[in-house]
């Protein structure tokens, strides 16, 4: 081949097949050597921070870490402070209604962009570009349009229904909702891609003997297509999941977590703790919890992506 | 595919008047261009891109108003007399605390830190997908598990720990402390983007590199490099898009003078003092996300293929 022969002969190196296990320690030296950022980072960052950070959860760190154990204090103390336990259900009811929300929204919208329609790319173009915005942008938008005096409230009032009333930003009640629709506005068109991308992936064979069966559209979407996107979906809900745990931009930018506590998130308790109070060994803790949030979350679906089957 | 002629335009908008009143059921036979489906379909379309079109139609019409107008009328006006001030005084004027230099310190900021960030992070990153999908070591495969786990882990478990590395590093407040951080943590994702485009080139290829002699870094970049210039450009795509979006760690690893525009901009707009000027704060926001919409806007579909095909794949 034309570009094996531009490759630069280096005499002395015996050919070797790539498939073939190296055995000797300095065989791929500068393959090794080329990997000690990554092993660093691997090593040092995430695994070493995250046992620090673990360990130190245990502490009675202030204004600065230090290795005074105190048992389970930090974690005793974090699940009977109302603030946590907000924060824990706010993630909750996020979390699950952002992932239905994104999942069937994303779906139904690529399900309709997949029915071979004009000017597809200027839809996908449409609904996917909030997905560049940060979050900061999105709630910052978001906190005017559902700004009572400023945005749809006042518009709709100002049109004639007088008694119009849609404030969920300063309805301790609401406040999660309003969030979700920014977080949906932001995160949908993502999804709906990669939804997309699984929807071109399916052979159009199947489409076919559906209407030769005399099955219905909508019937061979539920009973074929989605069963055949599993993989897509389980992406689909990894990707949308390790966001939500981060869930933290939006609501500085939106609320503050307010009015009140109501709006809090464990990241924001997190950041609070231990940048904001000089309370680290509560931010060890909260932030251990989450860890542990994700661990729950994530250990049952590995185990059906790599328990099952071996990868090559 | 599509194809914005006039006609198509014409036969849509009438899709459009008829989807009103109509609400036929859902799934229709698709097949005749103005059936009960068809006209559901674009209706539904038309009225979700409302959705998400019209928050960008607020936010630009506010930033051209001024501010009597704003008090007075409904944002989803279009401005009576349009005025560029917002604008000006967003870039060069609006106050965080007692600075009042408006958003461009905090806009050079982020170019500063997102140039080093995007070149050492991509290089960095093609290097180890290289290393991964080609020259597999005893353990190799062990470390990129563990930096896809990271990956999951979240932001707020590790960023004490790398305080603590960059005060060590004596670089924690630094805008180079800030390109560390987004070379650590911009290394999963990209690595594995790397990983899996470079496994789908033929073994073969670099089989017969290795029989005609090239070693590591020859067939990196006179094979590889060349060849996989398309994944590059997405990993750009998301590194710009994430590494300009970010928050986080502009609030935890910056001081005030090197903050990054996002950060900026949030200081400007929830600042409690002084009266609300939304037209100067919509502005701000749009300047704000203008970088990576613009980048959106130019990469067109290479930013859809990257974004399907590196989630799909991992």
């Amino acid at each position: 081949m034309a570009i094996a022969e531009d490759a630069d002969r280096a005499p002395g190196d015996r050919p070797r097949g790539a498939t073939r296990r190296p055995v000797r320690l300095f065989q791929n030296l500068q393959a090794k050597v080329a990997m000690v950022p990554m092993i660093f980072v691997a090593l040092v960052v995430f695994l070493g921070g995250t046992i620090w950070t673990v360990v130190h959860s245990f502490t009675g760190s202030g204004l600065l870490p230090r290795l005074n154990w105190v048992g389970l204090d930090q974690y005793e103390r974090l699940w009977s402070s109302r603030k946590w336990l907000v924060s824990i259900e706010n993630l909750a009811i996020y979390g699950i209604f952002s992932i239905v929300g994104t999942l069937v929204i994303g779906f139904v919208l690529a399900a309709l962009l997949d029915r071979k329609i004009r000017f597809e790319d200027t839809f996908r173009t449409i609904f996917l570009y909030p997905f560049a915005l940060s979050f900061i942008v999105t709630g910052l938008i978001w906190q005017w349009l559902l700004n009572p005096d400023l945005g749809i409230q006042n518009v709709v009032r100002g049109a004639g229904w007088e008694g119009f009333a849609f404030d969920p930003l300063n309805n301790p009640d609401l406040v999660m909702y309003g969030l979700l629709i920014a977080g949906l506005w932001q995160g949908t068109g993502l999804i709906m891609c990669i939804m997309l991308a699984g929807l071109r992936g399916i052979d159009e064979d199947i489409w076919k003997a559906a209407r030769v069966d005399g099955i219905g559209v909508v019937k061979t979407y539920v009973l074929i297509i989605i069963p055949m996107m599993r993989p897509v979906f389980v992406t689909a809900l990894v990707l949308i999941t390790s966001g939500i745990v981060k869930l933290y931009d939006l609501v500085v930018a939106m609320t503050s977590g307010g009015p009140g506590i109501s709006s809090e998130v464990p990241a924001k308790y997190v950041m609070q703790a231990t940048f904001g109070g000089q309370n680290l060994g509560q931010g060890f803790a909260a932030s251990t919890m989450m860890l542990v949030m994700v661990v729950i979350i994530l250990i049952p679906w590995a185990y059906l992506e790599f328990g099952g089957r071996r990868r090559g | 595919m599509a194809n914005p002629a006039t006609l198509g335009a014409a036969a849509l908008s009438a899709d459009a008047i008829g989807a009103g009143p109509m609400s036929g059921p859902r799934g229709a036979r698709p097949r005749r261009r103005l059936s009960r489906g068809n006209v559901f379909l674009y209706g539904t379309l038309l009225l979700v891109s409302l959705y998400y079109l019209l928050p960008l139609w607020v936010m630009v019409m506010t930033s051209l108003k001024g501010m009597p107008e704003i008090r007075m009328g409904n944002i989803f006006a279009p401005p009576v007399e349009v005025t560029f001030q917002p604008w000006v005084k967003a870039w060069a004027e609006a106050c965080t605390g007692i600075n009042c230099d408006g958003l461009s310190r905090g806009f050079w900021n982020s170019v500063r830190i997102l140039i080093p960030s995007l070149v050492i992070s991509i290089a960095v990153a093609s290097v180890n997908g290289y290393a991964l999908s080609n020259w597999r070591f005893r353990g190799s495969e062990t470390f990129f598990a563990i930096l896809i786990v990271g990956a999951f882990i979240p932001y707020q478990v590790m960023l004490y720990p790398v305080v603590i590395l960059l005060r060590e590093l004596g670089i924690y407040g630094s805008i180079t402390g800030l390109v560390l951080v987004h070379t650590i943590f911009g290394m999963p994702i990209l690595t594995l983007l790397f990983r899996n485009y470079f496994a789908s080139v033929p073994e073969e290829l670099f089989k017969a590199a290795r029989v005609d002699g090239a070693g590591f870094w020859g067939i990196y970049f006179k094979i590889m490099l060349p060849m996989s210039l398309p994944i590059f450009v997405v990993a750009m795509i998301i590194q710009v898009t994430g590494i300009w979006n970010d928050f986080l760690f502009g609030v935890v690893y910056a001081r005030p003078e090197t903050y990054p525009m996002t950060v900026q901009l949030n200081n400007i707009v929830n600042s409690v003092q002084g009266v609300k000027e939304y037209n100067v704060n919509m502005a701000a926001t749009l300047l704000t996300g203008l970088v990576p919409l613009v980048i959106y806007f130019a990469s067109g579909k290479l930013f859809v293929r990257g974004i399907a095909a590196g989630a799909v794949k991992g």
